[in-house]
């Protein structure tokens, strides 16, 4: 059945517990990101800390409203990028988007993503790609307007 | 218990369903298709498909111009399709122009008053559809997206104000909710909303706008294609729709605007075609409908839109309001008795059409829609181009199923059964 094969127990679990969520302070910035096709929402916060080279994830925050899938491809970010470094992060995310935007030709990197190789099934479902990288790409956003700031 | 075995006044479905090769195909591992997603687009019977290729086998020419056989019987072509429609929404050919789809068909209109409202070189006539500051475009809560958001941009190219009627708590226009006056300028709405199913009180909304001299503007594209319409009765002065969502192809719709309005309206989009006379100093512009159908129209795409309202004739479209209204029938009946379905919408048969809303505690909606493509059904989830709508009701997203004259009982009575099985998969059952 291809339903389980897209919809692993590992992201149920994330689903029904999502990690880290909740917006906290203190952040250095925050973004809202939506998903137009659909109406889902996420407004994410990052905390960074030390500087240049040395700057890493100290705490990623959020409060999302959506399907189980961008719930829980952001619980999953956390897990993965808080306590990295910066560059560590980064290629943590694009390892996860080369992944989910395979259209299921890359299985993904356990050693580089963890648990987010759960969603290489999702990947063989145009429609829900972005579902999967609502909260990621609010994540890469919000960095990015940390370094502008900075 | 549910009755499923209700004849549907008549309609020989099994038949009809032979017309449309689409429907007997598989998808996701094999499993048969059932569509309920005709509210988004509807498929097309063979005899639709079988015209265009006849026209572009046998007369396709640029419309309009040229002296030769083949452009003369092109155009013939074209401008019967014209006709057909005519008669099928009890409207002159003239009143009705070819689009793009409905949603140009609205901009059209809104383009046409933002141009009047420059007023630079244009005559009297066109003001009329001038609008500025202190003027009103009033719109509903329940809007499509396509119905909205070119008012929006008129008001804040033009400087009037958006008012607009809210939603009652079971899927009305709340009438009592806003008053016009000599201010209001326009009256758009939908005759059925698109995630709802609600029918607008068409004749209380004329009969206001009228009384304080607006323009009203119809968004038919749920109406026209379900049930029988006829717009000079409805007495409203524009009305939109689209021919993919009436089993005709996509990149054709139609707008309906009385006779008088579209003399005197300004065109929208201006080239080739459209004109009466060109000179390098300026140029004056045909009569309609082609003043406003610059360049060389869609032409099978027209003739195919003929196909589809012979189709829908043949039928009769007493006959498929009625097949619809058992199709949503058994849709509500089924699905109120799954736990934790709350349907969005009238959950009622009264001053509705055939477009059923909900959302399942627990699950998403695009949940649900995943578990049901992966039973065959084919269903629309999100916010189906009504945000506003659904931010109302406080949801993100819902589940839509919509039907046309090739649904059959079965089809919408397995949907309750997906929801069933969603419940189970997420662990809310």
């Amino acid at each position: 059945m291809q339903l389980e094969q897209m919809y692993q127990e590992i992201i149920l679990d994330h689903y029904r517990q999502p990690h880290g969520a909740g917006l906290r302070d203190p952040f250095d910035a925050e973004t809202h990101h939506v998903n137009p096709t659909c109406g889902d929402e996420v407004t994410l916060r990052v905390k960074l800390d030390g500087d240049g080279a040395n700057r890493t994830v100290q705490d990623v925050s959020y409060e999302s409203l959506g399907c189980s899938i961008s719930q829980a491809s952001t619980s999953v970010l956390t897990d993965l990028v808080v306590g990295k470094s910066v560059e560590e992060a980064f290629r943590i995310l694009e390892s996860f988007q080369e992944m989910a935007q395979s259209r299921g030709k890359i299985a993904g990197d356990e050693e580089v993503i963890g648990d987010g190789i759960a969603f290489a099934g999702v990947s063989k479902y145009p429609a829900r790609v972005k579902c999967a990288l609502l909260g990621w790409m609010a994540f890469k956003d919000a960095v990015a307007r940390v370094k502008e700031e900075a | 218990m549910t009755t499923l075995q209700t004849p549907t006044a008549g309609l020989d479905v099994a038949t009809i369903r032979d017309d449309f090769p689409i429907l007997s195909r598989t998808v996701r591992e094999g499993r048969p298709l059932v569509y309920l997603d005709s509210g988004a687009t509807s498929q097309r019977p063979r005899q639709v498909l079988d015209a265009e290729r006849l026209f572009l086998e046998t007369h396709n020419a640029a419309v309009h111009r040229g002296a030769h056989q083949l452009a003369e019987e092109a155009t013939d072509d074209y401008e019967a399709a014209r006709s057909k429609i005519a008669v099928f929404t009890g409207a002159e050919p003239e009143e009705l122009v070819f689009t793009k789809n409905a949603t140009e068909a609205i901009n059209l209109v809104a383009y046409a008053m933002s141009n009047s409202s420059i007023r630079t070189g244009l005559g009297a006539e066109s003001e009329r559809f001038a609008v500025g500051p202190g003027d009103e475009i009033v719109v509903t809560e329940l809007e499509h997206h396509a119905n909205l958001v070119p008012w929006q941009e008129l008001c804040r190219r033009t400087g009037a104000t958006l008012r607009w009627y809210s939603v009652t708590e079971d899927g009305r226009i709340d009438l009592d909710s806003l008053e016009l006056s000599e201010r209001t300028k326009v009256v758009a709405f939908a005759h059925q909303s698109n995630v709802l199913g609600s029918l607008a009180p068409v004749e209380e909304l004329v009969r206001r706008a009228q009384a304080v001299g607006a323009l009203t503007v119809l968004d038919a594209c749920q109406s026209v294609p379900h049930m029988p319409v006829n717009l000079t009765e409805l007495g409203v002065d524009f009305a939109a729709f689209s021919g993919h969502k009436m089993l005709g192809p996509s990149g054709v719709g139609v707008l309906y605007g009385r006779t008088e309005l579209l003399d005197a309206m300004p065109p929208f989009i201006t080239g080739g075609s459209m004109i009466e006379m060109v000179r390098m100093e300026g140029s004056t512009y045909a009569p309609p409908p082609q003043r406003f159908e610059a360049g060389v129209p869609m032409t099978s795409q027209a003739v195919g839109l003929g196909a589809a309202v012979d189709y829908l004739s043949a039928i009769g479209m007493d006959a498929v309001f009625a097949h619809e209204r058992e199709l949503t029938r058994v849709a509500l009946d089924t699905l109120r008795e799954v736990e934790g379905v709350r349907i969005i919408g009238p959950d009622s048969l009264e001053q509705r059409g055939g477009a059923v809303s909900f959302v399942v505690d627990g699950v998403h909606a695009h949940d649900v829609g995943q578990v049901l493509d992966d039973r065959g059904i084919a269903v629309r989830v999100g916010h189906h181009c009504a945000w506003p709508l659904h931010r109302r009701f406080g949801i993100a997203a819902t589940v839509r199923a919509s039907f046309h004259v090739y649904t059959t009982v079965e089809e919408v009575a397995q949907l309750a059964d997906g929801v069933r099985a969603a419940r189970e998969f997420f662990g809310v059952a």
